[in-house]
């Protein structure tokens, strides 16, 4: 039983993350119905930021508090992250607007492929480590042994996860969001800024993935191909849950998770979690081909 | 649709156009076989003139070439977006190689082996043409994003599903294959599938996998058989896969898991979109220019991986159709289709204009 909750927890640990980073698939994709390919390696690049940071500042700023620093790491991280993938969309996304949606689709491969193979030419392949910020300290209730750290990680990502929740729904920003995603064609006419509201879209999203990296960073090593497995894991939270659909990410990063933490468990060796995790999203597809929450779409003659 | 032009390209072939247009009818008709045969010589002589290592890039530019048009079948004359064609790669290279390396010299053919490699290869093209199925069946409910999503977890799978079993050698990967993949091999390969592909592009059947590109639902009031069409579509892409994947296991003699992960796809995506989706001349320009390039960029060693993406993302953005989009190179066009230069078409109407004038024989035509 404690060993179960224990590997509850650490599957909601990971789901958190899987989340955190299908949120952003889920909002591009709902706003301009690409595939962005590059997200994972965004969510890669922004890990990096993190290290590099917080390495630095851990160095110079001794005095300051563990947290203070984690946070300070985490807000650059989330600027220069939200900033490269604005810059993205602007430069690389934004002129194939009106091209067929296949080539933006390629163009996304590329720019992932373009932002691993560069990390891997000037950082180099080797694994790297987060700073500690703060002790880690193991807790035990009941027999169930979890860090504060892993509390953290999941704490922060529910706190984030509502917070967007109230934003698309609640805010001016939101409902702009949402026109633009309903029906760009009309949204412009109703004086939304179209351009300026997939820009911010972009920025939301890769700083959500920012806040991933930041926490995934506490916890596992960071690498320049760490932006395909963790990348291509959340992008299969995203379809499961419904592309496009945000709640449906948030519970698709969770399911994914468990999938994860529980094939070790129940099937003789963990090699066989892509097979189960993408043979899930197969016959998910082949019998729900939208996802969970995912409606579809009506297709007009 | 804007069609790039390339004036360059139109000096040196226009020539070369105007003087085979000159030939009497039966020489052109034998040209394209007698080169064909010319081409097929020079490959098997090739080995006493190219070095290893350029023989080794020759054989890489077929199994592209291979790769290429096949996935450009799906992509480009159907309009899909498959993800997956390393998924099928390595059906054709596992399948071929256990054929060659233990299922053979177990039956006692050891010493036959490399004449029953076609045999290998074919088995091994159809046993991953049946995985098409997997692909072929869930395009019947879902289109466009969910279907490339399919065909990216089929990718995947393929890939779990061979570092798993430890019998073929699980993540360490398979060895033991002579080297069979030779240029000649290859190259009658090529023509075999790039043969094959334009009769089908041509034939009924290529047609409704144009008009399902097009519009499925209204190719399908046209009583084309959508679900038929596309499973013969992916059938035959992934059957030709298989195969390029069979003599690519030939050649490096050893294969693993790894060298068939969506970055291998990733590839042969770049070289059907910078060869222009809809063309089967685009996919030999598209396999041979981004193959020869990737060898020249050798040098700057990681960095080609930097390069290379660059020049993708650039291709789309500049020229979003490739170098060759929706447009075919005359003699992969069959005769009959051929659309004729203008200078031709004037004399075709001359003729005929002057066999109308001709006085009509006694008991001629009724009309």
């Amino acid at each position: 039983m404690q060993a179960l909750i224990q590997q509850v927890l650490n599957a909601l640990q990971l789901g958190s993350v899987y989340a955190l980073i299908a949120l952003g698939y889920t909002m591009v994709y709902g706003i301009i119905t690409l595939i962005n390919f590059a997200h994972g390696d965004i969510f890669m690049v922004s890990t990096y930021v993190a290290f590099f940071v917080g390495t630095a500042l851990m160095s110079r700023l001794l005095h300051l508090p563990g947290i203070v620093v984690f946070v300070l790491t985490m807000l650059a991280a989330m600027f220069a992250t939200a900033l490269l993938a604005v810059l993205i969309e602007r430069f690389a996304y934004k002129p194939l607007r009106q091209a067929p949606r296949v080539s933006a689709v390629i163009t996304a491969l590329g720019v992932g492929l373009f932002l691993e193979n560069f990390t891997l030419a000037t950082i180099g392949p080797d694994p790297r480590f987060l700073p500690k910020f703060f002790p880690v300290q193991t807790l035990t209730v009941g027999g169930v042994a979890f860090s504060n750290v892993q509390i953290i990680i999941i704490a922060v990502s529910a706190v984030v996860m509502l917070l967007l929740d109230t934003v698309v729904r609640r805010t001016m920003v939101g409902m702009a969001m949402r026109a633009v995603s309903w029906d760009k064609f009309t949204a412009p006419l109703m004086g939304v800024p179209v351009d300026r509201i997939i820009s911010i879209t972009f920025a939301i999203g890769a700083s959500i993935a920012a806040i991933g990296g930041t926490l995934f960073g506490m916890v596992y090593t960071v690498d320049p191909y760490m932006g395909i497995r963790i990348g291509w894991w959340a992008f299969i939270s995203a379809v499961v849950g419904g592309i496009g659909n945000i709640r449906g990410a948030m519970i698709g990063g969770y399911i994914l998770g468990f999938v994860e933490i529980f094939t070790p468990v129940i099937l003789p060796a963990s090699t066989y979690r892509d097979f189960v995790a993408f043979s899930l999203l197969l016959v998910l597809l082949i019998f729900r081909p939208y996802g969970i929450l995912g409606r579809p779409v009506a297709q007009k003659v | 649709m804007k069609r790039p032009s390339f004036p360059f390209v139109s000096r040196v072939s226009a020539p070369l156009r105007a003087t085979y247009e000159s030939l009497p009818s039966p020489v052109r008709r034998w040209t394209m076989p007698a080169l064909l045969v010319v081409f097929f010589l020079v490959a098997l002589l090739s080995p006493s003139f190219l070095n290893l290592y350029w023989q080794q890039v020759l054989i890489y530019v077929g199994i592209n070439i291979i790769l290429t048009a096949s996935l450009n079948l799906v992509n480009g004359y159907m309009g899909e977006f498959s993800v997956g064609h390393a998924g099928f790669m390595a059906v054709g290279a596992y399948v071929a190689s256990i054929l060659t390396v233990w299922v053979f010299p177990r039956w006692g053919l050891g010493a036959y082996v490399p004449y029953l490699f076609p045999v290998a290869l074919l088995i091994g093209g159809l046993a991953a043409g049946l995985t098409g199925l997997v692909v072929a069946f869930p395009s019947f409910r879902t289109r466009g994003d969910y279907l490339a999503i399919v065909t990216l977890a089929w990718n995947m799978i393929v890939k779990s599903v061979l570092e798993n079993i430890d019998a073929i050698g699980g993540p360490r990967g398979f060895m033991g294959m002579q080297k069979l993949t030779s240029v000649a091999w290859v190259y009658v390969w090529v023509v075999i599938t790039i043969y094959l592909l334009r009769n089908l592009v041509y034939s009924n059947y290529g047609r409704g996998t144009l008009s399902i590109r097009e519009d499925e639902i209204a190719s399908s009031l046209v009583s084309v058989d959508t679900r038929k069409v596309k499973i013969t579509v992916f059938v035959l892409a992934a059957f030709f896969a298989g195969i390029a994947g069979g003599l690519f296991a030939h050649i490096i003699q050893f294969i693993n898991p790894r060298s068939f992960s969506i970055l291998k796809s990733t590839d042969v995506l770049v070289m059907v979109y910078l060869g222009g989706i809809g063309s089967l001349g685009g996919s030999i320009l598209g396999a041979t220019v981004y193959t020869v390039l990737l060898e020249l960029l050798r040098p700057l060693q990681v960095w080609r991986w930097v390069v290379g993406p660059l020049l993708l993302v650039l291709l789309m953005i500049f020229r979003p159709y490739g170098m060759m989009g929706m447009r075919e190179w005359r003699f992969l066009v069959p005769r009959e289709e051929r659309v004729e230069s203008v200078a031709a078409l004037m004399a075709r109407i001359r003729r005929k204009r002057e066999a109308v004038a001709a006085p009509t024989p006694v008991g001629g035509s009724s009309d």
